[in-house]
């Protein structure tokens, strides 16, 4: 079972925007509340209203600050010493459900698995002997273990929702992207080259994480899409709703008074 | 990576312990540190229990670091592809060669005991192998991911199990309890013990992790850094991942385990093999300064290591 | 592969609830799922209006809420000295009877010694109804320290506002700004309309000192200094005047501009709207001509070539000045530069002198030889808006749009002048301004929609303006917000962007009139109750709450001359003005959920000491505290008797549009919760069941307990059961109630109707929530939309379905000037005549908010430096250069004695205090720490995570600080209330919260430095929060990682430390 299986036809996973995500943390807390009760459940928390509170989450929403390229906004003619400013990106992190996932291979029971239907990557709690061993194995950090339960604990790309018959159709989807306030969440089949989440990749150029770890991460990030802070540093040309200054220089005219003729309608 | 004392334990002294079993098995057959036979078969015996204690130790003590303990059993299943799983069943294979020699012996059939004491000194090797590869197979642990990895586990084991067996014949007042021959071996793998973690050390200062751009998908806007951390107070993967020790600690001990593990030991040997009566107190000094260099090394060997989720931190 | 066997289609529970989340007061559809007699999970509700399914962190967090273990359970009487937390539990009846022992008297004797006032709370229609039976004018609730200037400054601007009043036009804006807001009350349709203007390729410009958040997404970030929004605005309003790109045909036919300002110095209407006899506003009109004739440009000309010797780009005469008086300074040229010596004589001439037959041939006579005066509402004229005219009075008068004019062309608010107090380059200014025209006149956006406006003319079609903005309390809680704020409608109308497509829009019961008409209750009826509401909306000096001499009669000041249109009270004066006596003593102070010891303090320390301190008899200075609570907040220690709240699921509530709406541009939307669980069977953390009641029903039982009017029949009985029965039958006016859905005796009314029984189940069977879809003709232009209007007023919104016009110029403010120049009954204190006639200015206006230019040791503006200061003030507050100009020079190395500022941001996962106590949340931020940018930390020898002592004029806090980029260089920032005080909550006496978290608010005082004001808007009282200046310094002795200060810790008992496995039970179950 720690073996992969064949590349599956079906790859379920998520498309993430980090142009749109203004990082609320809504995507992480509904994670938390739909996976406690679900087949993951529960994600403990140790010492919740003490110290050091310390509890599993299966998404957690980091921000950086991305300085330098690409991101200057009108920061270099600021009147003072603030070269270009830093740009403020927020950033979900979750399991991926990687094509090709060492957090299965290393497991030694079998607990870890990536099921061949749709390619999610599972643990298998009843069989886990929490050894942590495939937590070391993700790059990205997906994989939470909870001393409490003894096992490890994952994002299920809440297998129990997606293809819940209990829920209406619509709402079959992860608690993560139901949730998502701004939309930056898409859920779909990356296998499925006309699947609005493969198109969304396409053209938004869609990134894998650290593609040089061979992973092969399901899920894609859209970056940031350009920003358009500047450009024309001049008001733009003047349009039929500037009569005026057409034929006049806006400039040299006794400014009141050059609304004197102006025959409005009312 | 966190250093987990139950892990340390586990590799040091099972390390230690397959590598007696090593030591045994090339005793069988004249070409390793000692010659058995009936004069010091007290010894010989002493040193199979011992790495029999040492593997055992160290496997209970791993089976501490399990969150489910009593589901160890289903480690065994996964040897395809796990290296833990294979860590797992050469445990118990090699348990079961070291069983299967005393019976050949018990039952008198010395081919059987052959075979298994063969089958056991690969199996003892290759246990360690497969725990080194729990390691150096992770991508995610760049300082892991190692070449030297693999030699270093391997000739750590045989060193820290030779030390242990020469001492044990000195105890055991084996006499002369140093050869020649186990002279040579001790001190050349005190040496490439010394030499490849050196190797290894200087490598792993040298390692280039990937961007956090490469991380985050932000490769093209500039330099990536955290701004807010996703919660303020420390979760699994910071503790778990993201122990950083402080550079001038490391060098440290670096250094420490260096002496420990070979200096020290290199030193008691020359005492051991020019004075008369030293090696009975010099030669199990030595063991346990090689074990306690191990010790210090496999904590360094894990503390040093940056796991690539601290890309995120 | 044997992969295991999974079930996919657990159950997701039993049952499945609708209600209205009440983690925040967006107030979202929620879907409740039950299992086992417990929340198995809380999502959004895809039907409801307002989020449409999604669900922020906090509404998802509502399980460990509800389950909180700082839930008060009974209701405590105080034992120990006030503020110790030693309380002895009681039973209701107990309770109840001793409210009213405290209550009946003050009723029989002044019920104006009750304050009762509240705070985050939705029931304003509720307890100000309630307040009003109990006959106290000192009512309020929390909004005169929220966002007052907000509200007031559209209502008396827009008949609207942003805050939840109005929303851009997600649907069509090409071009959005937000000014100063982290989040807001429209949490999830805000973030629901970025996501869209995102998806659909719309420019975003965020003007904020710090860009995290919506700003982290957005195309441009705007790093303004704090407090100088309304130069920025004024620039972009000079820019697009000066390139002339606004849309006049706009503001004639939806605004003022046209409307005739009588320019008589010295008169009582000096600077009214001049009006005919029927009270119509007029306007001087030319005869229309079509455009093509080309006449309007020949007209231009021709002036021009009569008047070749006054080139000057500004005629700076403004109305209402007082001839030969030293007048207040008027926002006119920066110091230095006198306006008077720039003016055309010709003009100044005029402008100070009566007509001479000469200047009759000129500019004079156009309005009698080519039209002369109509009234200023009559269709198919062709209105003048600028120009001087002559009233058929003989008096001189000129269009609201020629003072706007004179106003903002002049120099000191062109982009070179204010950029380098702003921060922003003038280069960036003039492209935010062209990129605004651009966005709105050159889209060619409309909307294929016929509509009929006020006159009942038919437009075949919705013409575009798709820059739309919103803003909030960055611009809110600035001493000079309100200004700022109707700078920013200004702006809006000038580019025709106020409920057009794609830009602001209206939300149901708005537009009102300008200002809406109920004024603050002022008399008793002789029931002992109030003859209307004790918050209303000022009209004139008239209407303020002051006594015969001018001296304020509320406890809190509002509406009086110091703060004349406090619209909501102000709730950040009232502990204060208690304990001072000041204008008089009172006897209890009750209040509702506000954590006014704490977050919501400014000046936590004294507030706390107000709060405890003693008068000589040895009582205390506050006599009794009445205070309801759901949690043990750091206020409950401060009560007196604790009335313990439900749960938001354990009661009824009413989301009411009588109240704070949850209505959307497209539609009308109230909503309720319903108890989903009783209260007693919901255990507390020591197991016991808790017995809590809702406070709206608390409250009617109350008030049946005094028999106060209205909540007794005639023979003394209780009117109503619980707030339920209220909601459902209770009429404010005939037909109208606090829900406007499924109205009348079988349901099918709406809006207005008797009540229906039945009421609250057919809400229940709607998912609790009520929408009207506004019909689709009427949907845009609002303020003149004939269909729209009457919808309105068919609903009951509005009484009478007129067209509101927008007001660039606010006659309301130019009153209260008046009055300040000693015209009509209505007078002003000496003490407060400057102030009123400097901050009534009918035209926004900017100043230096007063915490920065009172610590910076300027002189006060009221002698006389005027408000120009940003014009000259070139450097950066860090230029050593800079310091030289400032008279009151620091020792400390020329600088300005406290150069930062220092601003708090909503986190989006946490409400207020509330968040800590939610075993989910805290743990996104159990500590918060002070952002500092790098070059200012480097400046100041700071390096990342170092403890710092931060500095105001009122105290000193040592925190951490960490250092990022993404804030303006002299602002530095905290996420607002993580900070707790030890123990409060019942979180560990450990807990970061209270060891590392801080509150600015120990910083902040509620006086300003010159101690003679609250720290507050002049015209609305909004406290100003975001006017705070700081020194930071390395704490280098600081070695404890504990912040400072700290209090003693409040003991409400612990909380067991075990593991928390919330949904344990329901894998096992499934
Ligand atoms: N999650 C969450 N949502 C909430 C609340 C909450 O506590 N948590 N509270 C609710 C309440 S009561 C309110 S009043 C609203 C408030 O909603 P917001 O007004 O959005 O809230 P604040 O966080 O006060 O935001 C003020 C913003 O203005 C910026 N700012 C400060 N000074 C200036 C300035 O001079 N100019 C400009 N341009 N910007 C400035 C700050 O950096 C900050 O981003 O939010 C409501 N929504
Ligand atoms: N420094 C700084 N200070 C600020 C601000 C800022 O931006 N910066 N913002 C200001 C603003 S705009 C606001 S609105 C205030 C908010 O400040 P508060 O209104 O004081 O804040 P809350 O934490 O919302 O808490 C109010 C109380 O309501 C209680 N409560 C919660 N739920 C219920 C319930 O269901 N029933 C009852 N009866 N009580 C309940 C809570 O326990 C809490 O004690 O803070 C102000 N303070
Ligand atoms: S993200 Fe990590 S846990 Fe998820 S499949 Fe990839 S490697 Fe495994
Ligand atoms: S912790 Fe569990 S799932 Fe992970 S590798 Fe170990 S047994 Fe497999
Ligand atoms: S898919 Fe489900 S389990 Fe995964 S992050 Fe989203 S909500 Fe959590
Ligand atoms: S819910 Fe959406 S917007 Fe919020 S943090 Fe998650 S992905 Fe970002
Ligand atoms: S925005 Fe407010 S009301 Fe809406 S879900 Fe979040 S907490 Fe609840
Ligand atoms: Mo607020």
């Amino acid at each position: 079972m720690t073996g992969l299986p064949a590349p599956s036809k079906r790859k379920l996973g998520l498309v993430i925007d980090l142009d749109t995500c203004v990082g609320c943390h809504a995507c992480a807390v509904a994670c938390k509340e739909w996976n406690a009760g679900g087949i993951a459940g529960p994600l403990t928390d140790e010492n919740p209203y003490g110290a050091e509170p310390f509890g599993v989450w299966f998404n957690r929403v980091h921000s950086y600050e991305a300085t330098g390229l690409g991101t200057g906004d009108g920061g270099k003619d600021a009147p003072q010493a603030v070269t270009a400013a830093p740009m403020t990106v927020h950033f979900p992190r979750s399991c991926l459900h990687c094509e090709t996932p060492a957090c299965v291979t290393v497991c030694p029971t079998g607990a870890s698995y990536k099921r061949a239907s749709d390619g999610i990557v599972l643990v298998d709690e009843d069989k886990c002997i929490g050894c942590k061993l495939c937590s070391w194995a993700c790059p990205y950090g997906a994989r939470e273990y909870s001393a409490v339960e003894g096992v490890m604990k994952k994002c299920t790309l809440c297998v129990d929702r997606i293809y819940n018959e209990q829920l209406d159709e619509e709402e079959r989807q992860p608690a993560c992207v139901q949730a998502c306030p701004t939309r930056a969440r898409h859920f779909g089949d990356l296998g499925d080259p006309q699947s609005e989440v493969s198109q969304l990749v396409v053209e938004r150029g869609g990134r894998d994480l650290l593609p040089e770890l061979g992973y092969r991460p399901t899920n894609k990030y859209l970056p940031p899409r350009p920003r358009r802070a500047g450009g024309a540093s001049n008001p733009s040309a003047p349009s039929s709703t500037s009569l005026a200054s057409e034929a006049l220089d806006a400039d040299k005219l006794p400014s009141v008074l050059r609304w004197l003729d102006r025959v409005l309608s009312r | 990576m966190n250093p987990a004392l139950s892990v340390i334990v586990f590799t040091t002294l099972s390390g230690a312990g397959y590598g007696l079993w090593f030591w045994w098995v090339l005793d069988a057959f004249n070409v390793g540190l000692a010659r058995s036979g009936p004069d010091h078969w007290f010894a010989w015996l002493l040193v199979a229990a011992a790495g029999c204690v040492l593997v055992t130790i160290g496997l209970v003590s791993s089976v501490f670091h399990l969150g489910k303990p009593a589901r160890a059993w289903r480690a065994f299943s996964q040897w395809r592809t796990s290296w833990l799983s294979r860590e797992g069943a050469a445990s118990l294979l090699a348990y079961a060669a070291f069983a299967a020699c005393f019976a050949g012996l018990y039952f008198g059939r010395p081919m059987l005991a052959m075979g298994a004491a063969v089958a056991l000194a690969l199996l003892a090797l290759g246990t360690v192998c497969c725990t080194a590869m729990i390691y150096a197979c992770l991508k995610t642990v760049p300082a892991w991911r190692q070449p030297l990895v693999l030699p270093a586990y391997i000739v750590l084991a045989l060193q820290t199990g030779g030390f242990a067996h020469a001492a044990l014949f000195a105890i055991a007042g084996v006499q002369p309890a140093l050869s020649a021959q186990s002279l040579a071996i001790l001190a050349t793998t005190s040496l490439s013990c010394a030499w490849i973690k050196e190797g290894y050390w200087h490598a792993i200062d040298r390692i280039e992790m990937p961007s956090r751009a490469s991380a985050t998908a932000l490769e093209g806007f500039g330099a990536v850094t955290p701004f807010e951390r996703p919660h303020t107070e420390a979760n699994y993967l910071t503790r778990e991942m993201g122990f950083v020790v402080a550079r001038k600690h490391a060098n440290k001990l670096r250094m420490l385990s260096l002496l420990l593990f070979a200096i020290l030991p290199l030193l008691a040997l020359l005492a051991a093999a020019l004075l008369h009566g030293v090696a009975v107190f010099a030669l199990p000094l030595a063991a346990l300064s090689t074990l306690a260099g191990a010790f210090v090394e496999r904590w360094l060997f894990f503390a040093e290591a940056k796991h690539l989720v601290t890309l995120y931190y | 592969m044997n992969e295991p066997q999974l079930n996919l289609s657990p159950s997701p529970g039993d049952e499945v609830k609708t209600t209205t989340c009440y983690m925040c007061a967006c107030r979202c559809g929620i879907k409740v799922w039950l299992k086992d007699g417990r929340i198995r999970y809380i999502q959004g509700n895809p039907a409801h209006p307002v989020n449409k399914g999604v669900l922020c962190a906090k509404g998802s967090a509502g399980i460990m809420q509800h389950y909180s273990p700082a839930r008060l359970s009974r209701p405590l009487l105080r034992v120990g000295e006030r503020g110790s937390g030693e309380f002895r539990e009681i039973e209701w009846d107990e309770a109840l009877e001793l409210a009213t022992s405290w209550l009946k008297p003050i009723r029989e004797r002044n019920p104006d010694e009750l304050a009762f006032f509240t705070g985050r709370d939705q029931s304003q229609a509720l307890t100000g109804w309630w307040a009003q039976q109990f006959g106290t004018i000192n009512y309020a609730a929390h909004g005169g320290f929220c966002s007052v200037n907000m509200a007031a400054g559209g209502l008396y601007t827009l008949g609207g506002s942003f805050w939840e009043f109005g929303e851009p036009d997600w649907e069509h804006a090409r071009y959005l700004m937000l000014w100063g807001v982290a989040e807001d009350h429209d949490s999830n349709p805000i973030k629901l309309g970025l996501g869209k203007l995102k998806a659909r390729g719309a420019k975003i410009v965020s003007v904020n000192p710090i860009r995290s958040g919506y700003g982290a997404i957005a195309d441009e970030w705007i790093g303004i200094r704090p407090g100088t929004d309304g130069l920025f605005a004024f620039a972009l309003i000079h820019e697009l005047l000066r390139t002339d790109r606004i849309d006049l045909d706009y503001l004639a036919r939806y605004t003022d501009a046209h409307h005739l300002v009588i320019c008589d110095p010295g008169a009582a209407d000096d600077g009214m709207i001049a009006r005919d006899a029927q009270g119509r506003a007029l306007c001087a009109v030319t005869p229309p001509r079509s455009r093509s004739e080309g006449g309007g440009r020949e007209g231009v000309l021709a002036y021009l070539a009569n008047n070749q010797e006054h080139p000057s780009p500004t005629l700076p005469f403004a109305c209402g000045e007082r001839e030969g008086v030293e007048t207040v300074p008027q926002p006119s040229g920066p110091a230095g530069r006198s306006s008077a010596h720039e003016l055309p004589p010709a003009v100044h001439q005029r402008a100070s002198s009566p007509p001479s037959p000469g200047e009759r041939e000129g500019v004079l006579a156009r309005g009698e030889r080519e039209g002369g005066v109509s009234p200023a509402d009559a269709i198919d004229i062709s209105p003048a808006v600028v120009g001087e005219y002559v009233l058929p009075d003989g008096r001189k008068a000129k269009p609201v749009f020629h003072l706007l004019v004179e106003r903002y062309l002049d120099p000191q608010y062109s982009p070179d002048a204010v950029a380098a107090r702003c921060g922003i380059p003038a280069d960036t200014i003039r492209r935010i301004a062209g990129e605004l025209a651009q966005a709105a006149f050159d889209s060619g956006l409309t909307l294929p929609v016929a509509w009929t406006d006020t006159h009942g003319r038919r437009h075949e079609d919705m013409v575009g303006r798709p820059v739309a903005m919103h803003a909030m309390r960055g611009i809110a809680a600035h001493s000079n917000g309100f200004h700022t704020c109707r700078a920013l409608h200004v702006l809006q109308m000038l580019l025709g962007a106020v409920d057009a497509p794609g830009s602001f829009r209206y939300q149901p019961p708005y537009p009102k009139p300008i200002p809406p008409a109920n004024r603050p209750g002022r008399k008793r009826r002789d029931d002992g109750g109030l003859d209307a509401p004790a918050l209303g909306f000022v009209h004139g000096p008239e209407d303020l709450v002051v006594d015969a001499h001018g001296a304020p009669r509320r406890i809190d000041h509002a509406f009086s001359w110091a703060y004349p249109l406090a619209a909501h009270g102000m709730m950040h004066a009232v502990i204060r003005n208690a304990w001072a006596g000041d204008p008089y003593r009172i006897d209890t102070l009750m209040m509702f959920m506000a954590n006014m010891s704490w977050n919501s303090a400014m000046n936590t320390a004294e507030t706390m000491r107000m709060l405890t301190d003693k008068d000589a008899h040895g009582g205390y200075r506050i006599p009794r505290i009445l205070y309801a609570d759901a949690y043990a907040s750091e206020m409950v220690a401060y009560a007196d008797l604790v009335l313990p709240d439900t749960t938001y699921l354990e009661r009824h509530d009413c989301i009411s549009l009588l109240d704070r709406p949850i209505s959307d541009a497209d539609g009308a939307a109230d909503a309720i919760r319903h108890p989903i669980f009783e209260a007693a069977t919901q255990a507390d953390a020591d197991g016991r069941p808790r017995d809590v009641r809702g406070f709206q029903s608390v409250l009617l039982d109350l008030g049946a307990r005094l028999k106060l009017p209205g909540m007794v029949d005639a023979a003394g009985a209780p009117v109503y059961r619980d707030y339920a029965d209220y909601m459902v039958h209770h009429q404010r006016a005939p037909g109208v109630g606090l829900l406007a859905g499924w109205r009348g005796a079988d349901g099918t009314l709406e809006g207005k109707g008797p009540p229906n029984p039945k009421q609250l189940e057919a809400y229940i069977a709607h998912g609790g929530f009520w929408h009207a879809p506004i019909p689709e003709a009427a949907r845009y232009y609002k303020m003149a939309n004939r269909e729209y209007l009457e919808w309105s007023q068919a609903m009951g919104f509005i009484g009478k379905a007129e067209p509101v016009v927008l007001h660039l110029y606010s006659e309301v403010l130019q009153k209260f000037r008046l009055s300040a120049r000693g015209h009509g009954a209505a007078q002003p204190p000496e003490s407060d005549r400057e102030r009123v006639e400097r901050y009534f200015d009918p035209l926004p206006i900017w100043y230096e908010p007063f915490e920065g230019e009172q610590v910076a040791g300027s002189p006060s503006p009221l002698a006389g430096e005027g408000l120009g200061r940003g014009g000259v003030e070139t450097a950066s507050e860090f230029d050593p250069s800079s310091s030289a100009a400032s008279p009151a020079t620091p020792p400390d190395g020329g600088r300005r004695r406290f150069p930062l500022s220092a601003i708090t941001q909503r986190p989006m996962f946490m409400y207020h205090a509330w968040g800590s106590q939610n075993a989910w949340l805290r743990q996104i931020a159990t500590r918060n720490c002070l952002y500092v940018h790098p070059d200012t930390a480097a400046r100041y020898g700071i390096a990342d995570g170092d403890f710092v002592h931060v500095d105001s004029h009122n105290g000193r806090i040592t925190v951490q600080a960490r250092c990022a980029g993404n804030v303006q260089p002299d602002t530095v920032w905290t996420w607002n209330a993580i900070g707790k005080r030890r123990g409060a909550w019942r979180l560990a006496a450990n807990a970061p919260e209270g060891e590392q978290g801080f509150l600015l608010n120990h910083l902040i005082s509620d006086r300003t430095p010159r101690g003679d004001r609250f720290n507050a808007d002049p015209v609305t009282g909004q406290a100003a929060w975001f006017d705070l200046r700081v020194r930071i310094e390395r704490a280098a002795g600081h070695v404890e990682m504990t912040s400072q200060p700290q209090f003693p810790s409040i003991s409400v008992g612990n909380v067991s430390s075990d593991p928390l496995r919330y949904g344990a039970a329901f894998r096992n179950r499934r």
